[in-house]
């Protein structure tokens, strides 16, 4: 059932390293970029981090020259990154020459001049815990195919566990991901996050990135430790640690 | 529920079909339509789910929204009625739990235990796409075939109001709608958490106290649920039960 989440994740551990990657979460996040451009037939692909107090930045991107196109969006305070934020939703933009610039009149045409003619960006969320969003971007005109929708959504999943792990120093990607633990005891999941952030006085995308740390770091199934805080075996804010 | 006054049925799909509004809310929309699906039946519940971009059935909404419920739909991953009606587009009716072990090994035994007698389930269709499904579980088998036709109308009418048929003419604009109504749930068990922690409630509880503030203070449920994890570190006040 889970087909796509796997070969996402077989996509990106594929990616070759390059020269200049960095290490950790960053080195991840560009092979999920580069993955991700090759599997959507995106010209450029960047993941942008953010945070609902305002602290915000370039994660990582495909190519070294869509950074300042990532970045231009946070200088202008415009952009399909900043709108997936702020809505949640998917931002779906097949044709730049179709209304963008009354949407964006800064960005869009600067998208316009380096030969970008769609751009599509998924915010990075688990409910209303927000980490950023991903942008892709095409040279040419025209939606995205289901399949490339549903991968894009995939990507973005993979790029917020990346996020999170890395928030805890987990080696990315190595928690306790759960390609299945997680699906059966979703609401429990979403449950103990809240728990858990109230328990020790943190966000919520902090309470995910503890919850998942733990899990590694107990070798538990997340799905596991999460119906142990909703019934109250476990608790984060005395002697677990 | 053989006797269903024709006066009552329209009424019903008129309520079903007024999605139109200015504060539309999909989590309200939904819980709204198993509680009247649920009125229908002189006994039973009703539970609504969608299907996320990696194919996994999703808790949405129910009749009641109590663990014991919430958990008999989430287990549905593996197999069960709602999954079936899935897969297959089609309806499932008048099954006998008792002697459904065979088919659905995990489903079967643990609706019996929670006190259910029969199931039936409902596709949730747009054209040829299905999105989810809704499972009635009830005491007796009780359906002819004028009402799983009755039933069936109702979710078609409910996913076109839903999806806000002019809003829809690409499949990657749906499952972006899709996509907001799934996080908007997650924002829901996200507060429940926080609340059942601050509180020192269960998660059940927790939510009655987040969905009777909603009410008394003429407010979406979605949105004090939003309010209540965005003030995080700030605990919720919502006054006396």
């Amino acid at each position: 059932m889970d087909d796509r989440i796997v070969r996402v994740a077989r996509l990106i551990a594929d990616e070759p390293a390059r020269t200049g990657d960095r290490g950790g979460v960053a080195g991840v996040l560009r092979r999920l970029c580069s993955a991700a451009e090759r599997a959507m037939s995106a010209h450029g692909v960047g993941v942008s981090v953010m945070a609902d107090d305002g602290m915000r930045g370039v994660a990582a991107v495909s190519e070294p020259s869509y950074e300042p196109l990532e970045e231009l969006q946070f200088t202008l305070g415009e952009g399909p990154c900043l709108d997936a934020f702020a809505t949640r939703r998917p931002v779906l933009v097949p044709d730049l020459s179709d209304g963008a610039t009354r949407r964006w009149p800064g960005y869009a045409p600067a998208l316009h001049g380096l030969g970008v003619r769609a751009v599509f960006a998924f915010p990075l969320q688990i409910g209303a815990a927000r980490l950023g969003a991903l942008d892709v971007f095409r040279d040419e005109p025209g939606s995205l195919t289901a399949g490339e929708f549903r991968d894009a959504l995939t990507f973005a999943d993979v790029a917020v566990t990346t996020l999170l792990d890395g928030q805890a120093q987990a080696p990315p990607g190595t928690a306790a991901d759960g390609l299945d633990e997680v699906i059966e005891q979703r609401a429990e999941l979403f449950q103990a996050q809240g728990m858990v952030a109230v328990q020790l006085g943190i966000s919520l995308t902090d309470a995910m990135a503890r919850l998942r740390a733990y899990a590694y770091a107990e070798d538990k199934a997340l799905g596991e430790v999460a119906r142990d805080v909703v019934a109250r075996r476990l608790s984060f804010d005395s002697g677990h640690s | 529920m053989t006797t269903v006054s024709a006066e009552r049925l329209a009424t019903l799909f008129v309520q079903v079909a007024d999605t139109l509004v200015d504060e539309f809310d999909v989590v309200e929309f939904l819980q709204m339509l198993t509680q009247r699906v649920a009125d229908l039946f002189d006994t039973g519940e009703v539970g609504l789910m969608l299907a996320d971009h990696r194919g996994r059935l999703t808790f949405m909404a129910a009749s009641d929204e109590s663990a014991r419920l919430l958990e008999l739909f989430q287990l549905q991953h593996g197999d069960g009625p709602c999954l079936d009606a899935f897969r297959t587009a089609r309806p499932v009716t008048n099954v006998n739990l008792a002697a459904a072990t065979g088919k659905w090994p995990r489903f079967a035994p643990r609706a019996a235990r929670a006190g259910f007698e029969s199931v039936h389930a409902f596709p949730l269709r747009l054209r040829k796409e299905v999105i989810g499904a809704m499972g009635v579980f009830g005491s007796a088998a009780e359906l002819d075939e004028a009402d799983t036709l009755i039933v069936q109308s109702l979710a078609d009418v409910a996913v076109i109001g839903l999806l806000q048929e002019r809003a829809i003419r690409r499949g990657e604009i749906l499952t972006g709608q899709l996509q907001g109504a799934l996080n908007s749930r997650i924002v829901i068990e996200q507060a429940k958490g926080v609340v059942a922690q601050a509180r020192g409630v269960s998660p059940d509880d927790a939510f009655t106290l987040i969905r009777d503030f909603a009410r008394r203070n003429n407010r979406r449920l979605s949105e004090v649920a939003e309010a209540i994890v965005t003030a995080l570190p700030a605990l919720p006040d919502l006054g006396s039960p």
